[in-house]
């Protein structure tokens, strides 16, 4: 994995240390909130419902062991024992105190973290496939770009003001766990017709209150050239993306206003500015890159493990748990597991200190060292021998972490909502521990099969409503909650937003429509199909049938 | 005529709190002076608006709240949660208390 150089070392801390007396002045009144307002937003530090919050970044969902067991001990030392992982694999504490942000960043910048790229108008962290480096699919491991493209945009100085926050996800597998149609820029692996391997370079995805598919600007562009054609881009977004209204503002706007093919040729003519200048990265560079995420000594075994079978056999719970949450590794004889934030009726995302502590040392066990964190808001131990699984099992069951529901429509991702967000308009929270629990028996999950449920609690969709195959976005309705659904959207290579069904329904009704939705797809539903190929097969009618009949 | 009182957030902790009759701030919303009508709804939005306040609280606010019970409501659900700690954690926040 990745180690800070000396560079990165210096500038995390200078960072931390800039933070540090912005934060003293503040509190002495030299500065007013006005001035100071964009200096913790550049640090990760807003202001939410009930109190501060601070979103730590995970640069492309990495974790070491030690900075997993670092980030449980801030959610003790500075917050309420808990942290919340994101749709954007990042973590969020809900409660630190403004004065004691500044240590809990020197206890990231310890472990080599920080909450650069959390917020404000600048290229955020970069996203990616969570099993990177250990999926069976994957073309080559995405991250050591994922890095790459971490240094050219930390502190970009020319890219510090967008018109707006911008962000790029990156895929090296055909099947696209990283939503990344719907960023700003997605990149997805792939080889030309000579064999090489690099990029098509999707812009202009999102969600949000305009959600949009994003369109393919460059079909192709080499791993050298990667970085001088991302900066083409960029340029032109910050010269002709809208600053006159802040929802016009990002580029899939700009990029729908005027059209991927104009927007194509500016970028062509400014990347041919560029191209050849210092941003071409040699293959020697990206070799140094590469080295970085070299895999760990895996050991030659037997894709089979004698005692693995026997434990499934025996033990039901164990059975479901790999049926659902393990998944195949590149390498034969192990594993990628995932561990569940969701338990039934649990609040999605939210581990506690000491959950996070104990996948530290489980990973230190069974992984390497090595935990992602998924923008589903799930844990990951990538690297897991097939012979260790059922004791990696039974110590996250011991610690509530062994739900086997990753997929299911208990497997639900919810933004935090009006519970915490100060731009909330509706709860999301308990609308999924209800949805949760209503859907909770595992033999029901088993029958309707891969269903994804996303929950946002306002129009910025956080939750990804858009790309759920049923979306929720809640909603007031003169000063009541109420819900909106959508259905056929997906965040796959597949990448749909969903359509509106039609009016929302009242908290109360809101459960028992998404159940009778759920009763229709089983009714109607042809041999081997999902929720979202039913529906695509049917459409929408059969669906709104159910949930308005003549309404 | 609605009645109001002027939350904001600590800027020490970030914390809910409410101007009280005197001029400081309470973290419990009965301590809040209440404004009954527009004037003094503004007088009292501007009393907490004043520059060296900065230092004190954040981002200050009318919110519409109703007499219940001997206590004082917000109308707004948002701003029930404010007074209480989120629903879903009900260990958490003046809720808990």
């Amino acid at each position: 994995m990745y180690r800070y150089d000396d560079f990165d070392r210096q500038l995390v801390q200078e960072r931390t240390e800039q933070f540090r007396e912005q934060v003293k002045r503040r509190l002495a009144g030299d500065i007013t909130e006005e001035q100071f307002r964009p200096l913790r937003l550049m640090n990760g530090v807003y202001l939410q419902l009930h109190a501060y919050m601070l979103r730590v970044a995970i640069p492309y969902g990495t974790l070491r062991a030690d900075q997993l067991r670092e980030l449980g001990s801030i959610a003790r030392k500075y917050d309420k024992g808990y942290g919340h992982f994101t749709t954007r694999q990042n973590i969020q504490y809900n409660w630190p105190k403004l004065d004691e942000i500044p240590d809990a960043l020197l206890d990231l910048a310890n472990v080599e973290m920080h909450a650069i790229q959390t917020s404000g108008n600048c290229i955020r962290n970069t996203t990616t496939d969570q099993y990177a480096g250990a999926a069976a699919d994957e073309i080559e491991d995405p991250r050591p770009y994922c890095e790459l493209i971490r240094q050219w945009s930390t502190f970009h100085p020319e890219f510090t003001y967008l018109p707006r926050k911008f962000k790029i996800a990156v895929t090296g597998s055909p099947n696209d766990r990283a939503a990344v149609k719907v960023h700003d820029i997605g990149l997805r692996m792939h080889q030309n017709e000579a064999g090489e391997t690099g990029f098509e370079v999707i812009v202009g995805g999102g969600l949000g209150r305009t959600p949009f598919v994003g369109k393919t600007i460059r079909d192709f562009i080499g791993k050298n050239d990667l970085f001088s054609y991302l900066e083409a881009i960029l340029r032109v977004y910050n010269r002709f993306g809208r600053r006159d209204n802040k929802y016009k503002a990002r580029i899939k706007i700009l990029v729908h206003e005027e059209g991927i093919d104009k927007i194509r040729d500016l970028v062509e003519e400014e990347w041919a500015q560029i191209r050849d200048g210092s941003l071409r990265v040699s293959d020697e560079e990206i070799a140094h890159y590469i080295a970085q995420f070299t895999p760990p000594a895996f050991e030659t075994l037997s894709d089979d493990d004698a005692d693995f079978e026997v434990h499934k056999a025996a033990n039901r719970r164990f059975f479901n748990w790999v049926r659902s949450n393990v998944i195949e590794h590149k390498q034969p004889g192990y594993a990628i597991a995932n561990v569940s934030l969701k338990p039934i009726g649990g609040i999605p995302g939210d581990a506690t200190d000491s959950q996070m502590e104990l996948v530290a040392d489980l990973s230190e066990k069974y992984s390497f060292g090595d935990v992602r964190v998924t923008h589903e808001q799930n844990l990951v131990l990538p690297h897991v021998k097939k012979a260790d699984l059922f004791a990696l099992w039974t110590a996250l069951d011991a610690a509530g972490l062994g739900t086997a529901n990753l997929g299911y429509v208990t497997d639900i991702i919810s933004c935090p909502g009006l519970d915490y967000c100060a731009l909330a308009t509706a709860r999301s929270i308990p609308l999924s521990q209800r949805i949760s629990e209503r859907f909770g028996d595992l033999d029901r999950q088993h029958d309707i099969g891969e269903l994804k449920i996303k929950i946002s609690g306002c129009i910025n969709a956080c939750g990804h409503h858009h790309v759920g195959h049923i979306g929720i976005l809640g909603l007031d309705k003169r000063g009541k909650e109420f819900y909106q659904i959508t259905l056929g959207g997906d965040a796959s290579e597949n990448a749909e937003i969903g359509k509106i069904a039609g009016a929302g329904f009242s908290e109360a009704e809101v459960v028992d429509a998404i159940e009778s939705l759920v009763t229709k797809y089983i009714d109607i539903r042809e041999s081997g199909e999902r929720f979202i190929d039913t529906y695509r097969r049917v459409g929408m009618d059969p669906f709104k049938e159910v949930l308005y009949g003549d309404r | 005529m609605s009645l109001q009182v002027v939350t904001a957030n600590r800027l020490g902790d970030g914390l809910v709190v409410f101007l009280t009759a005197d001029g400081g701030w309470s973290e419990n919303i009965n301590d809040s002076r209440v404004a009954d009508g527009k004037d003094a709804a503004e007088a009292i939005l501007a009393q907490a608006s004043a520059p060296e306040l900065d230092v004190v609280i954040v981002g200050p606010y009318l919110i519409d709240v109703e007499q219940q019970d001997g206590g004082l409501v917000p109308t707004k659900y948002r701003e029930v949660l404010r007074t209480k700690g989120p629903s879903v954690r009900e260990d958490l926040g003046y809720q808990a208390v």
